[in-house]
Parts: structure tokens; sequence; C-alpha cells
């Protein structure tokens, strides 16, 4: 059975220059799906993947990317909405392109769907009351 | 006439009115009668919670010694009026701090301006103070540095030139480029709608005609208590109106004032709007009382009854362009999405529904325990036989 799970790699500046998707995909038979690519200045990286594949073959690739020095966590945990600052506007839905801000009828209450956030940070920048923070630590 | 403001008010202060939200009257109404529930009903309570950029708070911050008459001032980096007298000053909304790159890195994020300094009042936080004069005999004094709190200052209200509008424009951008406006992010060839009104909630929609708010109504503001201070600017009855008297565009606005220092953070916000600017969230509450069945009967009005304009921003409105694309009404709005041009758009509020309703509760809640009682208009807003309107600029172009 193929299972999905959405991550977020990051890359020590030694390690950016090396094909490791690549690997992931000869070695251990899994598709990905790149949602988002930074790069800082010092050469570090942050690459933010869908990877779909067999449960041992993820497990496998988990466990050579933590060999080879990439430190990796599940992508759901990054988005957090500060309840006293959200005023329920819809903003950060009109901007969202995975809908994980699902304005809920009648009571038009934006409820977040943390699972399907890619943390692509669209509604960081649009929200007009500071009220969402993704952070990829 | 089934009862007069007076009449409510002892109930209000016996503890016995009834009172519902603009939301709730409608089924209460369908299922008692016009006739009967207008006997029974004693107040509705409107509500409505966006951001209002014509706003902005008069402060006085005591006399400096020596005294000083400031003629420029920043709260933290933010610019504040002070063509007025020595220690007085206006925060203006959208005042954006000095050091902001503005939209010079497109789009401008606007963290922090005069909605937020207000906010920041509000919520008691010290603020950085820096000033300036030029020193006169009796107002020697030329710098000041500083800071101070809303508890070290005389007097502090919101004073908010334009408010609460009756309707408001539904944005869509016909361009081929993403565009950032005050209705928020647009995108583009009609790929969605934002609208910005509680609809249904709105004080102004259930009381189309100004028959009972007027100035000197006293209103929930931020969180305490405020007046209608006068009509709003661009204030314009004369607008079209469909069969139940609701107007189809903007129309009314009202001129709002109210103790800052009893308002709360969570009902005046600051508000950044990306490639915009900054601007302030207002919450307010107006009670509507019953005293008669036509002004119970207006207010029953459901959001199917309600149209927005749609029009576009990507070219029609910047360039005062007067063309309305489709005419839709808040229930498709709220739904989710709308068909224009035989596309189905999907649609976005600005205002907050949720808050609006809270808001109406609240005031339910004040009114129904004899905290809030109604008052008598000292004179009405302008109405439709209104000559000056909201016409554009008539001055000369050099």
């Amino acid at each position: 059975m193929q299972i999905s799970k959405r991550i977020v790699l990051h890359y020590p500046p030694v390690l950016t220059e090396r094909p490791i998707v690549y690997e992931l995909v000869k070695k251990y038979d899994i598709m990905f799906n790149i949602l988002r690519a930074d790069f800082s200045v010092d050469g570090a990286g942050m690459l933010l993947l869908e990877l779909t594949g067999k449960k041992e073959n993820l497990t496998k690739s988990f466990r050579f990317l933590k060999k080879v020095g990439v430190r990796t966590e599940l992508l759901s945990q990054d988005i957090e909405r500060s309840e006293d600052r959200c005023v329920h506007c819809g903003v950060c839905a009109m901007v969202c392109p995975v809908g994980a801000f699902v304005i809920t009828r009648p009571g038009m209450i934006v409820e977040l769907k943390t699972a399907r956030c890619i943390g692509c940070e669209e509604c960081v920048k649009v929200c007009p009351y500071n009220a969402v923070k993704i952070s990829f630590l | 006439m089934v009862k007069t403001i007076d009449e409510i008010n002892e109930k209000i202060k016996a503890g016995k009115a009834l009172v519902f939200n603009a939301e709730e009257i409608i089924d209460h109404v369908k299922e008692q009668g016009l006739k009967k529930a207008a006997k029974q009903v004693d107040v509705v309570t409107t509500a409505t919670f966006g951001p209002m950029c014509s706003s902005g708070a008069f402060i006085n911050i005591g006399h400096t010694k020596p005294k000083m008459k400031i003629t420029k001032a920043w709260l933290n980096d933010v610019e504040v009026f002070c063509g007025i007298a020595a220690v007085d000053m206006y925060i203006g909304a959208t005042q954006i701090a000095d050091n902001d790159p503005a939209n010079a890195l497109y789009p401008g994020s606007f963290k922090y301006g005069g909605g937020h300094v207000i906010e920041d009042l509000i919520a008691r936080k010290r603020l950085k103070f820096k000033a300036q004069g030029y020193g006169t005999h009796d107002y020697p004094r030329q710098e000041i540095l500083g800071e101070f709190t809303i508890d070290d200052i005389n007097d502090a209200f919101l004073f908010n030139p334009r408010n609460c509008y009756q309707n408001y424009n539904v944005a869509v951008n016909c361009s081929d480029s993403k565009i950032y406006t005050y209705l928020g992010v647009l995108q583009p060839r009609l790929g969605n709608a934002a609208y910005c009104s509680a609809g249904q909630l709105s004080p102004l929609l259930n009381d189309p005609e100004y028959r009972t708010i007027g100035i000197g109504t006293k209103i929930f503001l931020g969180g305490g208590i405020g007046y209608v201070a006068w009509h709003g600017t661009q204030h314009d009855p004369t607008v079209t109106r469909n069969e139940y008297m609701i107007p189809t565009s903007g129309a009314g606005t009202l001129a709002v004032i109210g103790d800052l220092k009893q308002m709360k953070p969570s009902w005046i916000r600051g508000t950044s709007l990306i490639g915009y600017g900054v601007s302030l969230s207002v919450g307010m509450g107006i009670p509507i009382p019953i005293l008669s069945e036509e002004i119970l009967r207006q207010t029953c009005i459901t959001d199917r009854d309600i149209t927005a304009p749609v029009i576009d921003y990507g070219q029609d409105y910047p360039n005062s362009i007067n063309k309305t694309i489709a005419q839709v009404d808040y229930a498709s709005l709220k739904s989710g999405s709308i068909k224009i041009q035989n596309r189905k758009v999907p649609t976005f509020p600005i205002s907050s529904y949720s808050k609006a309703l809270e808001i109406a509760n609240i005031l339910k809640t004040w009114i129904s325990t004899g905290d809030f009682l109604i008052t008598h208009p000292v004179a009405g807003l302008p109405g439709r036989g209104y000559a000056t309107g909201s016409k554009p600029f008539r001055g000369k172009y050099r």
C-alpha cells in the first residue's frame, strides 16, 4: 500500500550539492512532489516535499536522510494560529493554495486544517491581524 | 407607533426587555407574525466588524514642564497629526511608520501603523513618544522624548469620520495579473471575489431609511460605549434602492465617537493589508428600538434580499470608471461562490461575520440585563433628499 507524507528537509550547507532526492527515488522507489524550496545565503537549504511510497520504503528513506545529515520533520506541526488574534475574516482562505483554511457555514468561522498545510507562508504574508505563524525549526 | 423609546427603556431598567439579534429576529417574526412580534419585541441588535480606514483617535497627553506647543509628534515612530492645540493630537489609523518601506518592496507588508498604535494604547501598552515644537514665549519647550500608556494621559477618544458603510462593493480583478487591494489579494481573470459587510446583521441595512439611527444614538463601539456623532463622510442616501429600500451600493455611513479608555483590543484592531497599507478594524453594535411594525419589518431583512455591486478593481475602480459587472446577493456571497459571466467565482469575506454576531449578542446581553438604555437621536441622518451625496472631485485639475 502506498502512503504519502509531507515533510520538511533541512540541509546543512555541505549537502546542498548532493542529489539527495534523486537518491530517494533510485534507492527506495519514492515518488516526490516539491512543494517549496528555499536556500539561504550561507548555503543551507530547506525543501518541502510530499513523499509517496510503500510504508517500509518511507521508513528506510527517513533513516537514509538522518544518516546523511538531513534533518526532517513532519510538516503539519509547523503552522500555528493565534486564536486571540484571529478574527475569522477570510483573507487566509483567499490565498491558501491547498484549502487549509475552510470557512464553515452558517457561522462563518475559519477552520484551520493543519494536515493540509504545505508551508508556503502565503497566509502569513496576508493575514491582516498577524495571527498565523509557520516555523521550520 | 406600537411603543416609545421611553417605554422600552422602562422595560430595560426592569430587566424585562425582549431583545433579539438581527439574525434571530428573522425566524421569530416568521413564527409569530409581524403584528404580534412588533408588540412583544423591544430591541433588535445589529453589528459589524471589519477594517474601517477612516478612523482615528484624539488624545491629550497633558502639559509638559516647561510647556510645549507640539507641531510634530510620533508614537512608536508613527507620525500623528498635531495641527491642533498644544498637546492635543490625532492618531490617524492609516498612517504608516516613518521607516516603513511601503510598496517600495512590493507588496508592502505594512506591519505597524496608526491602527496598531491605537490598538496598543487600548491594550495599555507603553508607547514611545517623540515630539518637536518651534518654541514660543508661553510654550518654550522645543523637544521631548518619552513614553506613556493610556492611563498616563488625560483624554483618548476614538473619532472615526467614516465607518459602518451601509453596503459595499464586491471586488474582483478582470486584469491579467494578481493585485493587492484593501479588499484583499485579487486573483487575475475573475479568480476570486471579496466582499466586506455583515449583510443581514449590518446596522444600516436593518434601518435602511435611518428611522431610528441618528445623531446621538448610543452604540457599542470597540467594546465600550460610543455614540453616532454625525453622518459619515461620503454619506450618500440618494443611491438606487431595491423594493425593501435597501441600497444596492455603498450609501449611508456614520461618524462615530467613543472613549478609548473603555475599549478592548479584541474589538479594535490594528490591521495590515498587504500591498495596500495599515487600517483599523472596528467592532460596532447598534440597537434598533422596535417602535413600529415597519421598523421591525425592516430588521427582518435577509441576506437574500440584500445585493451588492461587483466591481473590477483591476481597471475600473482605480480609474474611476463607474461600471457594475453584476449585482449579487449576500446569501450567494456567503455560500462560497457566485456566478459572474457564466463562471463560478469563489468568494471570501474581509469583514468578520462571526465577530459581528458576537458583538450583536454582547449588546443584546447589555440591554437584557439593564446595563444599556436606548437613546433618542437628537437629529436625523440626511435622508434621500440629501443634495451633497458622494460625488467625485469637482475642483479643478491643474
